[in-house]
């Protein structure tokens, strides 16, 4: 009853300390003086502590970090300015923190919590700064939803694409915050502001202007990701998140919001995140990301056997909830309906599955995505046309996969 | 010991009654702190937070709007922006401003029809709506590796040199916060706001 963890570890010590002078044992734990000679027990990782057969060792006591399997290597693939979610790596829905995507303008600022401001002010009745103790004390919120870049589509003619290549920029976490209109009230924001500017703290001083609405209806300030502080990557130590909406008006290290009755059309809103349309004009604030999926499994560089295979993918809409997700294995010309994983929720990624027996010979297997607005995921060619022939940001293509005769998955352009 | 704990616990209690019963005498008073009650309603205000004063939200309220709205004092010309440029913006994105390999940042306006693969050549010249957003931009995040460095009068001048270079600005002229938000942008007439709306129609 009065056992002290201390006791316990020095119980564990000497354990170790039997073993290791019997030599019985491949260290598990090992000894380390410190400088008051005291000793104390380092542990290995599972890679050092790597044996034939793990009941004959001890293991790896208890850490003070989880670790990944030494087995389990999956990584992000990074360029100059992203980097992707392994998508084909992944199971379920959530995307493991260190995972998500990255996209950023300026590199991942380091910003110490302690000094960290946020400034809101324009057309509001008090404008005022809160540190980031200051935003954890109002009511808090917590939201599974998707975030996905808006230039989220690769293509490639020779097929050696994997899901992570070609829409790696979607990742899905628990953002946890302070709604922004509990922020908007407790500031007095005004009747006639229809638009606000989110302004970011790195290097690049990111920004970009988002309609007042948004922000009443339900864009939170997040400082938590899958149940701890955001990542640097993703916005330490807060960010903006707009479910739903392209992820570069998310805008991370939040750092002033500035409250006006128009957009402030900053260099993002302007030449980068919009598209050339039909009729040769240019569609800007496109903040909705329209419904998509992709089969994940199989997919390349997966090779696969004739038999039973479980089809399976993830699918989310900017919309609302994902209503259904057709799977054909026959080249798009018979469609039908997966098994969506529960819990269906709104503007989230959802996993869905099919059941299919492959019986060997050359085919294409494909996925689209329909959300409870009845919005149908396109092929590229009915976005081409709807386009004018333009690619560009917003881009939500089927993804098809070629199953060649031995078995090798290939990305097919629809 | 046990029985002292046991004694201890009844006065602990007696006392903890005759807490309540003061406060609720209080209450019924009508002393009431509501402040201290347990709710599911909001107040009209938690008092989080501190004013921001207006030196604050001057040191990082930087944005220009299209009406020229923050602006700063001051002029550039396209000469100075020139050698400006050369220095510190040319190894990014070219000698001209057309070579890369960031950027591109000059073009003649009319190639904005003109693709480069099945992406558009984006530039100042055929691409960007607002001419503040230039100065804007520069002045934010400009050059890549010493962002924010640059002075206003730089800024201005490599303003000035761009608008210039993409057939927009007269040489002789000086650009300030006047004449600068005056330019007219080429494409400015081809932006549209978004028009998708839910349902089925793909757009």
């Amino acid at each position: 009853m009065n056992t002290t963890n201390d006791k316990n570890d020095s119980a564990g010590i000497r354990i170790s300390r039997r073993n290791l002078l019997a030599g019985a044992a491949a260290a598990t734990v090992v000894l380390v003086q410190t400088a008051q000679g005291k000793a104390f027990q380092a542990a290995l990782t599972q890679a050092e502590n790597m044996s034939d057969d793990p009941t004959k060792v001890p293991g790896v006591p208890p850490g003070t970090l989880g670790t990944r399997s030494a087995f389990e290597k999956p990584v992000k693939a990074p360029s100059d300015t992203s980097s992707r979610t392994p998508l084909q790596d992944l199971y379920g829905t959530i995307t493991p923190s260190d995972l998500h995507y990255e996209r950023h303008h300026g590199g991942v600022p380091a910003i110490d919590p302690a000094k960290y401001e946020l400034v809101i002010h324009g057309m509001v009745d008090k404008p005022m700064v809160f540190t980031l103790a200051d935003l954890k004390r109002f009511p808090s919120v917590s939201r599974t939803a998707f975030l996905e870049c808006s230039g989220n589509y690769r293509g490639s003619n020779d097929g050696k694409l994997r899901p992570q290549e070609i829409c790696g920029l979607v990742s899905q976490s628990e953002w946890t915050g302070v709604k922004l209109s509990t922020i908007f009230r407790e500031v007095g924001v005004s009747p006639k502001a229809s638009w606000f500017l989110a302004e970011g703290g790195d290097a690049a001083v990111m920004t970009r202007s988002v309609p007042v609405k948004k922000g009443f209806d339900d864009a939170i300030i997040a400082y938590a990701q899958n149940g701890e502080a955001v990542r640097p990557e993703q916005g330490y130590p807060a960010r903006l998140f707009l479910p739903g909406w392209e992820g570069n008006a998310s805008v991370k290290w939040l750092r002033r919001i500035e409250l006006s009755d128009a957009p402030f059309m900053t260099r993002e809103e302007t030449s980068k995140y919009t598209e050339t349309v039909a009729g040769g004009k240019i569609r800007q604030f496109s903040f909705t990301m329209d419904a998509r999926s992709v089969i994940t499994y199989p997919s390349y560089p997966a090779k696969v056997e004739a038999g039973w295979i479980e089809i399976r993918g993830i699918a989310w809409s900017g919309r609302g909830k994902i209503a259904r997700v057709e799977v054909s294995t026959d080249a798009g010309k018979s469609w039908k309906t997966a098994a969506l994983q529960e819990p269906i929720l709104d503007k989230a990624i959802t996993a869905f599955r099919h059941l299919w027996q492959w019986d060997g010979n050359p085919t294409e297997i494909m996925s689209r995505a329909v959300d409870e607005t009845g919005y149908v995921q396109p092929f590229l060619k009915q976005l081409l046309a709807a386009r004018g022939g333009n690619m560009g940001y917003h881009f939500n293509p089927i993804t098809a996969w070629y199953v060649q005769k031995d078995g090798q998955v290939l990305f097919k352009a629809t | 010991m046990r029985e002292n704990t046991i004694r201890y616990s009844i006065w602990s209690v007696l006392a903890m009654l005759l807490l309540v019963a003061a406060v609720k005498r209080e209450n019924h008073f009508g002393r009431t702190n509501k402040t201290l009650g347990d709710t599911l309603d909001w107040p009209k205000s938690f008092g989080f937070g501190k004013k921001a004063s207006a030196k604050q939200i001057a040191a990082w309220d930087i944005d220009i709007s299209p009406d020229g709205k923050g602006l700063p004092a001051g002029e550039g010309n396209v000469s100075r922006g020139r050698e400006i440029y050369a220095l510190k913006c040319a190894a990014c994105h070219g000698a001209t401003g057309t070579e890369g390999p960031n950027d591109r940042l000059v073009a003649a306006p009319d190639s904005a029809g003109k693709s480069s693969g099945a992406r558009r050549i984006k530039s100042i010249g055929n691409y960007w709506p607002y001419a503040t957003t230039v100065f804007d931009y520069i002045r934010r995040a400009m050059p890549f590796n010493q962002p924010g460095s640059l002075t206003d009068q730089e800024v201005y001048s490599i303003t000035a040199f761009l608008l210039n270079a993409n057939g927009l600005w007269d040489d002789k002229n000086t650009l300030n916060a006047k004449n600068l938000p005056k330019v007219k942008m080429p494409a400015q007439d081809k932006f549209v706001p978004d028009d998708r709306i839910d349902g089925p129609e793909i757009k």
